[in-house]
């Protein structure tokens, strides 16, 4: 199996890169560190490296820039698959969405786990992971391991008492699609949603690292409060 | 002035009493009329009067008891949907607490602020909201008029033209030629009649896999082209042809009682002729004094208000309102914000800024659905588009199977929204 380390891929880039996209270069993280994060958080699912299969969880190697739910063999949930169609792709930006919360990236995901807040620890991992993808660029900064943004919601956005009347006002561009009864097919429900997964879904629809070219322009437009004024109507739809 | 309108309701009282609408009589309360009882009107009623919690009379005039979308009608023809599943009746918003009379709105006296019905009572308001969908400019392709919808159909406002429409494909002999003559911009809809193309060339491909299909169009180009265009030369290889204005595509006339289109002076038989004609608004918005010179409604941007009335609103495909396009989702969207204008100003609601919003979906064949769509906002003259986005070509089989699968979806909650 590949014995990359991080610094030896940022070495190679370095050989290779014009100097002004080195210089702006940022290592992910700390790989030998991440082998640890790895065995503690992930082992127990995934297997990685030589000779990896899918168990509970799918295998990790080559996971960089691959479409979501796109192993054949592998039984993902409805939620993930959907949105592996919608474009979903691996890039460092939304495993570290996905990690740090799934659900917050993919609601209806089967992945059973917590999510690891702690930024530094995540940014290792990744880097481990990262070494049993395939390296077409060395970069960090290059797609797909570039860092552009993650679902980053600062308390004070979390803390927003959302307005329901003024919710209720702009649901009706929810519920043109989106049945008030909360039937679904085609399209999923959204009703009686915690608010806090109901914010963050919708930042991250509006950072896009969620896919949908329609739920990105729907969250493109809204600010802070009215996200909170949907949540708040939402949550309390059809109680 | 509350004292007139309160004797002038009880005059109408004995003219309305064998219609059974009434509400309003000997109340104190406002009361709004809706004209038109499709995707807009619906809406605006229903968002009103379930706002309102019985603070606001609302009267939906509407002549059909059953009202029939004409999105999906498209999908109807190609097979892939029950003409039932089109039709939907008015028994929920009338228990929402909207009082509906099955009528023609004939007239509308803007100065007394009355609507008259076909039947002959009159209705006073204090907000009017007009929502009559289109009609068909007169002359608009020469040799065509109403009278001649069952020879060459328009089948542009779903229900029974349809129907006749779909039996007239289907029974097309062998080898035989459909022509649909396409509206000039702008008409409701933008991708209709190429949807309805592609869903036509599945039933031929099927049926009658010899059959030609010719579009004669006065647009240089349309909607969706390049989806639509690629999906055809995937699905139904050689069997579309369409004449655009550098060919005299805007040089046409038919002879229903022959079968003959004549493009550019050349005479040309087909055997189903599919006209849509160049549209206007609904005939009661150009009796209200509502439209301009083209004959459409022109509204303010921020709220749907007539340009000519301060205490009317145009709603949907009838009024000139800038970027969004004539469709039953922007008709929708733009009656949930009459709803919350009108709650406000007749009983002190909060009224918040505008918003609008749209997507099209469009089936080209078996599970290959597209979409496009955009977020709107007023503008200082006009409505703007602030985003958009469509569905791309070369898009792979899953997604858009998924788009078609969401199309779906979006139906069943548009007219939940709506009747449900």
């Amino acid at each position: 199996m590949p014995k990359l380390t991080f610094s030896s891929i940022l070495l190679a880039g370095a050989l290779l890169a014009p100097a002004g996209v080195f210089a702006q270069a940022t290592p992910i993280g700390d790989a030998e560190a991440g082998a640890q994060v790895y065995q503690r958080e992930c082992a127990s699912c995934h297997q990685i490296g030589e000779g990896a299969l899918h168990r509970i969880g799918p295998h990790l190697n080559r996971i960089f820039d691959r479409r979501a739910g796109s192993y054949e063999e592998f039984r993902y949930s409805e939620a993930l698959s959907r949105q592996g169609r919608d474009g979903l792709r691996w890039d460092l930006a939304r495993l570290h969405a996905y990690i740090e919360n799934p659900r917050a990236l993919v609601s209806g995901t089967r992945m059973a786990y917590r999510g690891l807040r702690d930024e530094k620890r995540r940014a290792d991992l990744i880097a481990y992971i990262r070494a049993y993808s395939d390296q077409p660029q060395n970069i960090p900064e290059a797609s797909p391991t570039a860092l552009r943004a993650e679902v980053e919601l600062s308390e004070e956005t979390l803390a927003i008492e959302g307005d329901a009347e003024f919710g209720a006002f702009l649901s009706a561009e929810c519920t043109t699609c989106h049945q008030r009864s909360g039937d679904h097919a085609g399209i999923p429900g959204i009703v009686g949603w915690p608010q806090e997964d109901f914010v963050v879904a919708m930042h991250a629809y509006k950072q896009e690292l969620r896919p949908h070219a329609v739920m990105q322009s729907v969250a493109q437009r809204l600010d802070e409060e009215e996200i909170a004024a949907l949540a708040a109507y939402f949550e309390n739809l059809g109680n | 002035m509350k004292l007139d309108r309160r004797a002038f309701l009880g005059t109408a009282t004995a003219a309305t009493a064998t219609l059974a609408a009434p509400a309003v009589m000997g109340s104190a309360r406002p009361h709004v009329v809706v004209i038109g009882g499709g995707s807009g009107g619906a809406t605006a009623a229903r968002y009103i009067a379930s706002g309102a919690e019985g603070a606001i009379d609302v009267t939906l005039i509407e002549p059909s008891r059953m009202y029939y979308t004409c999105y999906f009608s498209n999908l109807y023809m190609g097979g892939f949907w029950d003409f039932d599943n089109l039709g939907h009746d008015y028994g929920n918003v009338a228990l929402l607490g909207v009082n509906i009379i099955h009528d023609w709105a004939i007239g509308v006296d803007r100065d007394a602020k009355t609507v008259t019905l076909a039947s002959g009572p009159s209705l006073s308001y204090d907000k009017l909201v007009v929502a009559p969908g289109i009609d068909f400019v007169d002359d608009a392709v020469p040799g065509w008029d109403v009278s001649k919808q069952s020879l060459m159909p328009h089948a542009y406002k779903s229900g029974t033209q349809a129907q006749l429409l779909k039996h007239q494909i289907e029974n097309m002999r062998e080898g035989g030629t459909y022509c649909m003559v396409a509206p000039p911009n702008p008409y409701r809809c933008p991708p209709g009649p190429y949807e309805r193309i592609s869903m036509v060339a599945h039933v031929l491909s099927e049926r009658n896999p010899t059959a030609k299909i010719l579009i004669v169009d006065p647009k240089e180009n349309f909607s969706k082209q390049g989806l639509f265009e690629e999906g055809w030369a995937r699905h139904y290889p050689g069997m579309v042809e369409r004449i655009g204005p550098d060919f005299g595509g805007d040089r046409v006339e038919v002879r229903p009682d022959d079968m003959e289109v004549i493009i550019d002076g050349q005479t040309q038989n087909v055997d189903v002729c599919n006209v849509i004609p160049a549209q206007k608004a609904g005939k009661i918005a150009e009796l209200a004094g509502l439209t301009n010179d083209a004959g459409w409604a022109p509204v303010m941007p921020a709220d749907m208000r007539s340009r000519m009335d301060e205490d009317v609103f145009v709603l949907g495909d009838a009024s000139h309102q800038g970027a969004m396009p004539k469709s039953g989702f922007s008709a929708n969207s733009q009656a949930t914000v009459v709803a919350n204008v009108i709650r406000g100003e007749l009983t002190g609601s909060r009224i918040f800024p505008a918003r609008y919003s749209n997507t099209c979906w469009s089936l080209i064949a078996t599970n290959d659905g597209v979409k496009v769509g955009a977020a709107y906002e007023p503008g200082e003259d006009q409505i703007e588009s602030v985003s958009s986005f469509i569905s791309q070509t070369g898009e792979d089989a899953e997604l858009r199977r998924q788009t078609y699968e969401e199309s779906i979806g979006w139906y069943n909650g548009i007219v939940d929204d709506i009747f449900g």
